[in-house]
Formats: C-alpha cells, structure tokens, sequence
C-alpha cells in the first residue's frame, strides 16, 4: 500500500515542480517525474507478491503461468510509455534550446511575449 | 471496406516518412505527394459514410486479446470532418507554406497529426487510443512552434507543458481503470464496470479524464494554452487544430469514454455542461476586446466548443426524457461539424490576408474587400455562419441546443429546471456576442477604408482560394441542406452514441 502513495507523492511533486519552478529546464524535469511516476504505478498494478517471471519455460504449463506470475502486460505499457516520453522529453528539451537562443535566459518569468 | 480500416491511420504514419526520403530526390514532388495521401484519405472517409457498422481485429486476435477497431455512425462522421478538412488545409499549404523553410518536414508533421487523428478516433482500446492521442499532440507541438520564432516558441512550450499534463492525466485514468477491470479493451472495460457500483475509484477515474481531454479540448478552466497556441501556429495548422484537433482528441475522446463506457450519469452531465457553458462565457467575453485576428478566432474556438461540450452534457443527463437528451446530443454533433467548417475557413482566410498584407492586425486592414475579394467573400460567408445567421449551417446547430435546453427547462422537474433556463439563455447571449464581435470584425477588415500601403495589393493565390471557396460552400451548402444531412448522418452518429448496449455487444459480435 505504501508503494503506491509513493508513486502518488512523486507525481504531486512533479506537479508541484511544474507549477513553483520558474526555470524551464526545472519544469521539463517536473513532467519527466510526473511520467516516470505514472510509470512505477503501471508496474505496481501488474505487481504480486512473490510472482515469478511472466516467462514459459521448459516443462511449465499454461495454469501454472496464470497462478504464480506478476501480470506482463503493464510492463509492455510502460516500454511503450517510455519511448513515448522520450520523444516528448527530446522535444521539450529541443524547444527550451531554442528559446535560450532567443531569449538568452532559462527564466519564464522573462519569456512572456504572449499575454492575455 | 473492412479490410482497408486500419489503412486509415496507417497509410499517413507510413506516407509521412516515406515523403521525407521523396523529398530528398525531388521537392516539387513531395507537395504532391502529400495531396495525393490527404485525398485518397479523404475519398476514403466519404466512402466509410456509407458503410454499415462493422469491427475489425488487429492482426486477427480477438478480443479483449487483441486491439479492436470500432466503426459506427460516430466515428465515420468525425473521420469525415478530419480528413475533408485535412485536405483543404494541405492544399492551402502548399502557396502558403513557400514563406516558410523545410516544408517537406512540415508535411511529414502534418501527416503524422492526421494519422493520430484518426488513430484515435478509429480504436476502441484505452492504451491504443493514449498512444494515438500522444503521436498527434508530438506532431502538433512541432508543429506550433514551426516558425521558430519568439512567440512561436513561448507558445510551443506552454502548450507542451500542458499537453503533457493532460497525456499524464490520461495514462493515470487508463492505469486506474485497468488495475480495477484487468482489461483495456473498452467494450470490455464498460462490461466489466457495469457490475460495479459507483465508488471513489471510478471517481478518480472520471476527474483524470475531464482534467486530460479537457485540457486537449480547451474547455474553460484548461483553456490558458490555446489563444497563444493557436494564433502562433502557420494558418493551415491553425485551422487543423481550431477545426479538428480539438474535437478528435478532446470532444470526440471525452464523447466516447463518457458515454460508451461509463454510461449516463448526473453527476458527469452537470459538470460537463457547467463547464460547456463557463467556456462559452468566458471565450466571448475574451474574444470581444481582441486586436489580433487570429487570436480572436482562437478565443471564439473555446466559446463555440462550450456550445458542443454543453449539448453532450445534456446527451448524457438520465433525469430528461431520452427525446430531449438525444436532441441535445445531435445538436452538439452537428455544431462540431460546423465549427470544424466555418472555423477552418476563417483560420485560412486570415491566413490569405495575412499572406498578402502581412499583419494580423485587424485594426491595420480596412477595405479589403476591394482588392482581395473572393477572401473578404469567404470570410463573411464563414463570419454569418459562425454568428449563426438563418441560412447558414452555425444557424441550425445553435438553434437544436437552444430548443433543447429551452425544452428541457419546460419538461423537467425539480432544481434541475432553473439550471437548464440559465443554460438556455447563456447559450441565447453567447450567440448574440459572437455577432457582435464579428460584425466589428467585418467591419475593421472587409469594409472601411483601404489603407494607402495596400493599394496594390492582389487576390491571393489559386490554391489559396480553392479551398476558401469549398468551404464556404460547404457553410451555405450544409446550412440549405440540413434536413437531408440531418437524416444521413447526425442521426446514425447521435444512435451511435446512445446506443451503449451494442457497443457493449461487440465484444461478442465481432
């Protein structure tokens, strides 16, 4: 039960990060944590005491898979996750390299063309 | 028909890289190239419309194994709307986009949104669909920020921001609702919640899911990204995600898992309609006091998808007659068909005035109805139409929403009742400030006097006024033929979506 409110107090710190921190670079890093938390709660659902490896080895049968292994789909979610966040996280750290070249800063408090 | 479904998301994700290698040996033929892809798309939507309802098996396993495509009336109407739009935007952009570099990139990204677009409209799995959902807000992240420029970049940023809160929201809801039902499959998971009682659980799930497709579809509170976003983009993109992206990622998402798998309920119909109506509220009375031309047609987009959200509101409400939620629904419907016509065309043809005169402004065009007439003359048609005047298609929409919401003020009881006249008269207000917003629009642009510096200026180029021309044909045409749209195709899209059990049974049909 712990684990889960861990993952649920990364996520918030990673809102947190997200919405106190003026830094861009710092608010990129908030939404990695806020994914990586969501991630560890996939696992954690698929997630069993004592399981075993979701693997068909030699001389087991299908039941004994079904009784005694942690459930492998999350974890083919959170692969697909993960190279989904990548590509965000590559273009989020893309975009923040281009407004240092514009701006000359990392600070959004100086970035604000857009109003209203 | 069947055979070729998947085709619809997977020949744009295979064409735009493909595109990238063609544009290595020839760039005249990579504009074509992408036309061609966009119109068999298109050829393609037209023809699902009349097709039976029907699903497909990815790879032929079944399900709840396997990834199901689903087809019925609603999604082969929302496919219609994206693609028909698509390929307008990508004729328009082939002029437009010259004043740009990399556009054999910018057809690669445009691609890529097209298929998520229909990725998530055609899937009936929760992870499918968040993986589509992801591909087409990358590709349009991208796509803001093309210009490179200062604000283009800013704009880029909060909308990736909040993109990606919205992506992890989603995921959060898909993870929560997997972890109670053990599947993903939705058809499935809607069986399997229909043993359970309401608990804080499904709750959770439900805020997740208003906080993350409503923050893709811009309804009021989650609104801060889009009147930056929007305007910053190149025109054609600007129209895509006014017109489009907005309804198939957020209204279409929010459509599908509120009433496919959860089912009726007060509690979701209150809030999305209180939200429908605080988004119309606050779009116009932003909109009103804009100078940019674009940035006021950004800020109407939140106002009039308040009126689409507002009509599935009172769809999913189970205390009014089913006659009047079902005329609720089919109003919000239509209006996301509409908006996703007239909305385009005004996007473009602000973009064929900003093309020529190089502003946006409004306050710095005037007169141009005499240099640049068949723009002036789409603009107004699309600003009746959005202003719902009686014979254009924004009329019709507005007025089935009112009459619901009027109707079912008279025809319910309890404290229901008052909220659903206050709806009623929002829904009448927000309408009359729309007009005067763009009756001032038409005023300091189409008409007035023509600035010295524009005296030589010329009409916008053919494959810019092509598509202005079909869409303001389609305002008129849709408008004067309405009841025959009505029968066709928003009433097999409203059954559709009403119908929970048969999409329930498709997990044992297919």
């Amino acid at each position: 039960m712990i684990l889960y409110f861990l993952s649920l107090a990364l996520f918030v710190m990673g809102l947190y990060c997200l919405v106190a921190k003026k830094n861009i670079i710092k608010k990129v890093i908030g939404i990695v944590i806020t994914e990586y938390s969501i991630n560890m709660f996939l696992i954690l659902v698929g997630y069993r005491d004592g399981g075993i490896a979701p693997v068909l080895m030699k001389g087991m049968d299908n039941s004994e898979i079904a009784a005694g292994s942690v459930d492998p789909l999350p974890q083919a979610l959170v692969l697909t996750s993960i190279v989904i966040g990548l590509g965000v996280l590559a273009l989020m750290v893309s975009i923040c390299l281009r407004l240092y070249e514009k701006y000359k800063t990392f600070d959004m408090s100086e970035i604000k063309r857009l109003r209203g | 028909m069947q055979g070729y479904y998947p085709l619809f998301t997977a020949l744009p994700l295979a064409m735009a890289f493909l595109n990238l290698l063609v544009s290595k040996l020839s760039k005249k033929v990579s504009d074509y190239f992408a036309f061609l892809v966009m119109a068999v798309l298109a050829g393609m939507s037209i023809k699902m419309l009349f097709v039976q309802p029907f699903t497909y098996q990815v790879g032929g396993w079944a399900p709840p194994w396997g990834i199901l495509l689903v087809s019925d009336g609603l999604s082969s109407m929302i496919l219609a709307v994206i693609n028909i739009i698509g390929l307008l935007s990508m004729v328009f952009s082939i002029s437009y986009m010259n004043t740009y570099t990399a556009k054999p990139k910018y057809y690669t990204l445009f691609l890529l949104m097209v298929a998520g677009m229909n990725g998530v409209v055609i899937t009936g799995d929760f992870f499918n669909m968040y993986v589509f959902l992801e591909i087409a807000s990358i590709a349009s992240y991208a796509l803001v920020g093309f210009g490179c420029e200062r604000e283009e970049l800013e704009a880029s940023f909060k909308y990736l921001i909040l993109g990606g809160v919205a992506s992890t929201a989603v995921l959060f809801g898909i993870a929560f609702l997997y972890s109670m039902t053990g599947t993903l499959n939705m058809p499935d998971v809607a069986h399997q919640l229909e043993f359970m009682e309401m608990n804080r659980a499904i709750a959770f799930v439900l805020a997740m899911f208003i906080m993350g497709f409503g923050l893709k579809a811009s309804t009021v509170p989650f609104h801060a990204w889009l009147p930056d976003a929007h305007p910053s983009a190149p025109a054609p993109i600007s129209a895509m995600l006014s017109g489009v992206l907005i309804k198939a990622l957020g209204v279409y998402a929010i459509a599908r898992v509120m009433f496919h798998v959860f089912g009726p309920n007060d509690m979701i119909s209150a809030i999305m309609m209180f939200l429908g109506a605080l988004s119309m509220l606050v779009g116009v009375i932003m909109a009103v006091g804009q100078s940019d031309f674009k940035r006021m047609l950004a800020y109407h987009s939140i106002s009039q998808m308040g009126y689409v959200t507002i009509g599935l509101g009172l769809g999913l409400n189970p205390n009014v007659s089913p006659a009047i939620a079902a005329f609720g629904l089919l109003g919000g419907l239509f209006h996301l068909a509409n908006h996703a016509v007239f909305k385009s065309c005004l996007f473009l043809s602000s973009g064929s005035f900003e093309f020529r005169t190089g502003t946006r402004n409004k306050f710095e065009m005037g007169g141009l109805i005499r240099r640049m007439p068949v723009t002036s003359a789409t603009c107004s048609i699309a600003s009746l139409s959005i202003s719902g005047v009686p014979p254009f298609n924004g009329f019709w929409s507005k007025l089935i929403i009112i009459a619901a919401f009027i109707q079912a003020a008279l025809y319910s009881q309890g404290d229901s009742k008052v909220w659903f006249m206050i709806y009623g008269i929002i829904a009448v207000f927000v309408a009359f400030m729309t007009l005067i917003s763009f009756v001032r629009l038409q005023k300091s642009v189409i008409f007035g006097k023509l600035p010295e510096r524009f005296a030589s200026l010329r009409e916008a180029p053919f494959s810019m006024v092509v598509p202005l021309i079909i869409l303001a044909a389609l305002c008129l045409g849709i408008g004067i033929a309405y009841p025959f749209i009505h029968d066709t195709l928003l009433e097999a899209a409203k059954d559709a979506l009403l119908d929970k059990v048969s999409y329930v049974n498709l997990l044992i049909g297919s």
